[in-house]
């Protein structure tokens, strides 16, 4: 358990448009491991439907499986939420939006979950442009089962079991840009200032909005050689048992829009995150690629609104679904009735 | 030679090249006969290809109203020769096979005890017709005539399906119209027409088929308007022989009916999912938020959805699934029909589950329990699977005529809106409040403070919280169960038949048949063979599971029961074995699994032989009843 929630709230603490106070927006205590990047992911979130004075019952989480997946519970007490099968959290919020098109979608799915498991309902989720937001925190190994590489792990990274990983990572930024996603962004968990405005554009966003965002596991992807750890100078935790589980303090970076940072790890490596300038070059897939492809090269994380087609057709506009929600329809507008029966009868005489 | 004889009671079958245009044709005919009043109930029996290897048409004509297979071929007309040494070997001694004599046939495919009527079709094509399109299609029409004057069947029907076909297309009526024509001419000159088997109206028809004014449509058409009346708006589907159909019938019906008048949108929704995980997944999503959805599949897609039907029978979300069985995995024998995903689905996914079952028999019933499942579905908070099959769903059926009762409401079962979760004292999404194991749920979006819970798996206790504690989980559990037992009296129950009187009956056992869905048919037509024998058999037809009660007592009060369906497991057999712990030793497997349905001669050859060698060996269990 990373925290012991206190029930404790300042009386005057501030409200949003709709009187709601952040703490009306709080989940149930988080089970994650102490530090873990989830946790900041889970109150950018809080914090952006505060801000944004969303009502919390009118939004639905949804989640699949893995330790990402067991955040929806850790945020917005208030709304209803759905931790689904592993892989497939895309096809039951493609259900739930249609089901009804006026609720806000917040969808969390992790590296394993969404690059692995559940890749084929990932890209049509993205092909469909349903109208959500997803966020897959993305610490490119499996968590709950201990330590496996994940299909995002970088070429080269070493696992905790000592292995470099032989494969080629999965960007799924530069997927999901390929593949007709019409928002996609990618940020850092300890980058709060970066990270909760992008969660608010996604949400406000109509159609697909996709955040990457990486956030590194305390637990087992933390050691010298991984690519996505958060230790540098601790050369000693090298010696740690495996299953021992570090009381930290989630590491926070600020930086200034439009320069590169360097956010040096625990465990010597170096993070590189260059900022991508939200208001130029976003509406090219094929820059927003180079771009993703060029700091790749350079061994750099690259952040922020990578691409955005405010314009794109969503779903419900592809199928020209009603305005109403469908599960407000009742008899009057979906049985036709016993004339029409009979008449079909006719036609089968 | 001797002539097999029949008014309005025999076996015509087609032996087709597929792809060639034959299917239309042949369903001119049978849809004449239909027209005519006369019970038929055609069946295509195809390959998954799309041009050029053998399918079959096979037509059965029942003056009782037998619908089911009867099993032997009395008239073969068969165009195909890569099928014809076959079929030739197939047709009953005096019966009869037409085929295209513009070249000779072999010596050696001879039999000297049926009858062989050449009809020069592809010469008569050739002559007639200037291009190969032409001659191809038309030759079909060619045989269809021919056939009218063979079997009597009314050339004024004919024409005016020919009409209804092409409406719109008006030029095209007349060369079909003579093709026809050109058939009919050849061979009432050729040929002593009528045949001794052959059609009259009204004459010896059993007087409740003559009462009713039958519709003739196919099961999967049937459940997609079931669907309409039963309030679906979203479908997820993924294509699949022979499920698409269903919601390919859906849509067409819901472009006309599900239109919104003020502004031209859709009051409903289908996506063709990129798989059945996803198309199932949809469905729950939708369900969870609210919305009736439905998605049909077959075999294969039976078992990807099975991790989704286990979530959503832990998690108590009410979906409804249309399966219409099919054989085998991969592509083996997609195209044919079989009852064999009936353990599949009653079990289906890991863990402890039983899903809700419905077995329909006939359109009407794919029709009604559609709408049925909709409403189970949302009354017990649980996946319902209608277990439709090909043979019901992809072969037109004579059925009486769907009705629809305008006073009909949704059963949305039991859902707390704003008003309803203010007026509780406590809610817990998992509370047995009624004590029926049937909870209160909400939906998202419905109150800005009360009534949001996290749907899961298996942990959690009655408050929707998180545990993975051992007494949460039983509790939870046993609920379930509970709720699968209020089930039994929310499901249709089945359908029972007294045994015809039989004046001197040859057994003193009791002796009862069991059977479901297309098993129906030709079971109800073998125990009225075996009656006639002096073997008296009380059925029952099963429509649902969980079963009835009245089940388990109809098996308890017979010395023999037979267990009648299509698969080599005997499924349902194991089902009712495990469910009821009834001895094995009790229910005899009467099975067919060629993928071609189940026929009468074979249901009541079957039982003969298991009479012959088990009567000696079972004591009756009431010999005061003997």
């Amino acid at each position: 358990m990373s925290y012991v929630q206190s029930g404790f709230r300042h009386p005057n603490l501030p409200t949003n448009r709709l009187g709601f106070t952040v703490a009306d927006y709080d989940g149930a205590i988080s089970t994650l491991c102490a530090g873990c990047g989830h946790d900041s992911i889970s109150a950018a979130i809080r914090n952006a439907c505060f801000l944004s004075s969303l009502p919390p019952h009118r939004i639905a989480k949804l989640s699949g499986i893995g330790c990402s997946s067991k955040m929806p519970t850790y945020f917005l007490g208030r709304s209803h939420g759905f931790n689904s099968v592993h892989g497939r959290m895309p096809s039951v919020a493609t259900g739930a939006s249609l089901a009804n098109c006026q609720l806000t979608y917040i969808g969390v799915s992790g590296d394993g979950d969404t690059a692995s498991i559940g890749m084929g309902q990932f890209i049509h989720l993205i092909r469909r442009n349903v109208n959500m937001t997803y966020i897959v925190p993305n610490n490119g190994c499996y968590g709950l089962t201990k330590g496996q590489d994940s299909a995002t792990a970088d070429f080269g990274s070493i696992s905790k079991y000592g292995d470099p990983n032989p494969f080629d990572g999965i960007d799924l930024a530069s997927l999901a840009i390929l593949n007709g996603a019409s928002f996609v962004a990618r940020s850092f968990s300890g980058d709060k200032e970066q990270l909760e405005p992008l969660i608010r554009a996604a949400m406000a966003h109509k159609g697909f909005a996709f955040i990457d965002v990486i956030s590194p596991c305390v637990t087992f992807n933390n050691h010298v050689g991984s690519t996505k750890s958060y230790a540098e100078t601790r050369d000693h935790l090298d010696a740690m048992p495996v299953d021992f589980v570090p009381m930290r303090e989630e590491i926070r970076t600020h930086y200034t829009e439009g320069t590169t940072q360097s956010v040096t790890l625990h465990d010597g490596s170096v993070i590189h995150l260059q900022k991508a300038v939200s208001h130029c070059e976003t509406d090219d897939r094929t820059a927003a690629l180079n771009s993703i492809q060029k700091s790749k090269e350079e061994e750099r994380f690259l952040t922020g609104l990578l691409f955005l087609d405010p314009n794109a057709r969503d779903l419900n506009t592809n199928v020209n679904l009603a305005t109403r929600p469908l599960n407000e329809l009742g008899k009057n507008e979906l049985c036709p009735g016993s004339r029409v029966l009979n008449s079909i009868n006719e036609g089968l005489r | 030679m001797k002539k097999i004889e029949g008014i309005n009671d025999f076996v015509v079958k087609f032996a087709n090249v597929n792809g060639t245009g034959s299917a239309s044709a042949n369903h001119l005919f049978a849809k004449a006969i239909f027209r005519m009043g006369i019970p038929v109930s055609p069946r295509n029996i195809f390959p998954s290809n799309i041009q050029g290897l053998p399918t079959w048409y096979e037509v059965r004509v029942s003056s009782r109203g037998y619908l089911g297979r009867r099993g032997g071929v009395d008239l073969m007309l068969c165009v195909n020769p890569q099928s014809m040494e076959k079929d030739i070997a197939s047709v009953e001694p005096g019966g009869y096979f037409v085929y295209d004599c513009t070249k000779p046939l072999a010596k050696h495919l001879m039999r000297d005890d049926i009858h062989f009527l050449g009809v020069p079709l592809t010469e008569m094509c050739m002559r007639e017709y200037s291009t190969p399109r032409l001659r191809q299609l038309l030759k079909n029409v060619v045989y269809v005539g021919a056939l009218s004057a063979l079997l009597n069947v009314e050339f004024r029907v004919l024409k005016e399906l020919l009409s209804d076909q092409f409406k719109g297309k008006d030029h095209l009526i007349s060369p079909n119209v003579h093709a026809l024509e050109m058939g009919f001419q050849f061979v009432d000159e050729e040929f002593d027409c009528p045949l001794p088997i052959r059609l009259e109206k009204g004459g010896n028809i059993a007087p409740h088929i003559l009462e009713s004014e039958h519709i003739f449509m196919n099961g999967n058409t049937a459940a997609a308007l079931g669907a309409i009346y039963g309030g679906a708006t979203v479908a997820a589907w993924y294509p699949i022989t022979p499920s698409t159909s269903v919601v390919d019938a859906f849509a067409q019906y819901a472009q006309r009916m599900r239109i919104d008048p003020g502004t031209g949108k859709r009051n409903y929704a289908i996506i063709q999912a990129e798989d059945e995980l996803s198309a199932m997944g949809m469905v729950v999503g939708a369900c969870w938020n609210g919305a009736r959805a439905f998605t049909a599949t077959s075999g294969p897609g039976l078992s990807l959805m099975s991790e989704f039907l286990g979530l959503a029978y832990f998690a108590e979300v009410p979906v409804v699934l249309i399966d219409v069985q099919r054989s085998g995995p991969s592509t083996g024998m997609p195209t044919r029909s079989q009852q064999s995903d009936i353990l599949a689905a009653a079990y289906a996914s890991h863990g402890d589950t039983k899903q809700v079952l419905l077995f329909p028999a006939t359109p009407r019933e794919c029709f009604d329990m559609t709408i049925n499942a909709f409403d189970l579905a949302e009354q017990l908070q649980t996946p319902v699977i209608m277990m439709s099959d090909l043979d019901l769903g992809m072969n037109d059926w004579m059925s009486p005529p769907l009705e629809w009762d305008d006073t009909y409401e949704m059963d949305r079962g039991k859902v707390l809106d704003a008003e309803g979760l203010d007026s509780v004292e406590k809610w817990g999404r998992y509370l047995d409040v009624d004590g029926d194991g049937i909870c209160y749920r909400t939906l998202p979006g419905t109150h800005p403070t009360k009534g949001a819970y996290f749907t899961r798996g298996s942990s959690k206790n009655e408050m929707a919280v998180y545990s993975e504690s051992g007494d949460d989980y039983v509790r939870n559990v046993d609920r379930l169960l509970r709720k699968f037992e209020t089930a039994k009296q929310y499901v249709p129950r089945p359908k029972t038949h007294p045994p015809i009187a039989v004046k001197k009956p040859k057994t003193k056992l009791k002796l009862g048949a069991l059977f479901f869905g297309t098993s129906a048919s030709p079971s109800y037509e073998a125990v009225e063979t075996l009656a006639v024998e002096g073997y008296p058999i009380d059925t029952m037809r099963i429509r649902a599971f969980p079963f009835h009660e009245s089940l388990d007592r109809f098996i308890h009060e017979h010395d023999l029961v037979f267990m009648i369906e299509q698969n080599r497991d005997g499924q349902m057999r194991r089902l009712i074995i495990n469910e009821c712990e009834i001895p094995p030793g009790k229910l005899t497997p009467v099975l067919n699994y060629s993928g071609t349905p189940i026929t009468a001669r074979a249901i009541a050859q079957q039982i003969r032989e298991a009479l012959n060698t088990k009567s000696a060996k079972i004591v009756p269990l009431h010999p005061e009843t003997a």
